[in-house]
């Protein structure tokens, strides 16, 4: 059955590089993800200094949020009615196991409330809404691998009952320096056909 | 006290990631909220978890930070009289 929904346009970060649309727009060799991430967000020159408070999956989530979001002239004074379906592995793992090394010890217990706050996966999707002033419908999942055909049904059903305009959806993973993000926008807009071989595809370009 | 400011002003950088600014940036009678250095509640949270593993203090009662972190002078006075470490 053919989708009546189109990807109109997709971004990776993976190995250290940011790609949106197939070319490549930044790299940063040899480069922690600590570093690599910070060096990605001044390449785009935003000014966001909550940028810094966030945990690595916000920032990695985030930012390529941002990237692909500014490419569509959106006024953000406006209510964008455009929902988020993100996915990953690891959750929020990253953060826990910060979160869990400060109160491990009786002694020395002294939790931080600004981890604290990221240990949960969906707290990325609140900080995109944040910037972008996104009132829609969002939802993060955990699935042991990349899901193609869950952001499919979800985003199209989404689309189906008017619930957004378009679905910003995708897989943002990360583990200590094991990263990686894929999001693409899709709604009536665009070329290519929002089916499960087009985003297969596009997620290992 | 000097010497406290200077350190307040270097671990507040630190802890509250405000990776664009320096010590040079924050002035002693800087408001520390609102206007000033724009802090939110939860950078107001890890102040009071810096208070308590830096210095030994314990705040019980979250109203009298308002008026301890007002600005760099309030929490070094605060900080010299109460600290057990």
């Amino acid at each position: 059955m053919n989708s009546k929904y189109n990807i109109s346009s997709y971004i990776h970060i993976k190995n250290n590089q940011v790609s949106l649309n197939g070319s490549v727009i930044f790299i940063e060799e040899h480069s922690i993800f600590t570093n690599f991430i910070k060096a990605a967000y001044k390449a785009q020159n935003t000014k966001y200094p909550k940028f810094f408070k966030m945990d690595n999956l916000s920032k990695l989530a985030f930012l390529a949020a941002d990237i692909l979001l500014k490419k569509q002239n959106l006024n953000v004074e406006n209510n964008n009615n455009i929902a988020l379906v993100f996915s990953n592995k690891a959750s929020s793992l990253d953060t826990d196991i910060s979160h869990q090394k400060a109160i491990q010890h009786k002694d020395n217990y002294f939790p931080s409330p600004a981890v604290f706050v990221y240990t949960l996966p969906n707290i990325c999707l609140g900080e995109i809404s944040i910037k972008y002033k996104l009132y829609t419908e969002n939802s993060f999942f955990i699935f042991e691998h990349f899901n193609a055909e869950h952001l499919i049904a979800n985003s199209n059903s989404l689309l189906d009952t008017n619930k957004a305009e378009s679905v910003l959806c995708g897989w943002v993973e990360l583990e200590g320096e094991n990263y990686e993000a894929f999001l693409y926008l899709v709604s009536k807009e665009g070329t290519l056909e929002h089916n499960k071989q087009n985003i297969i595809t596009l997620y290992n370009t | 006290m000097e010497a406290l400011k200077q350190e307040l002003k270097e671990n507040i950088i630190e802890q509250l990631n405000l990776e664009d600014m320096t010590v040079e940036d924050i002035a002693d009678d800087d408001m520390l909220f609102g206007d000033g250095l724009a802090l939110d509640s939860i950078d107001a949270l890890e102040l009071i978890v810096m208070l308590d593993k830096n210095y030994g203090i314990k705040l019980t009662d979250p109203k009298e930070g308002r008026a301890i972190f007002e600005s760099i002078n309030t929490m070094a006075a605060y900080i010299t009289e109460h600290r057990s470490k």
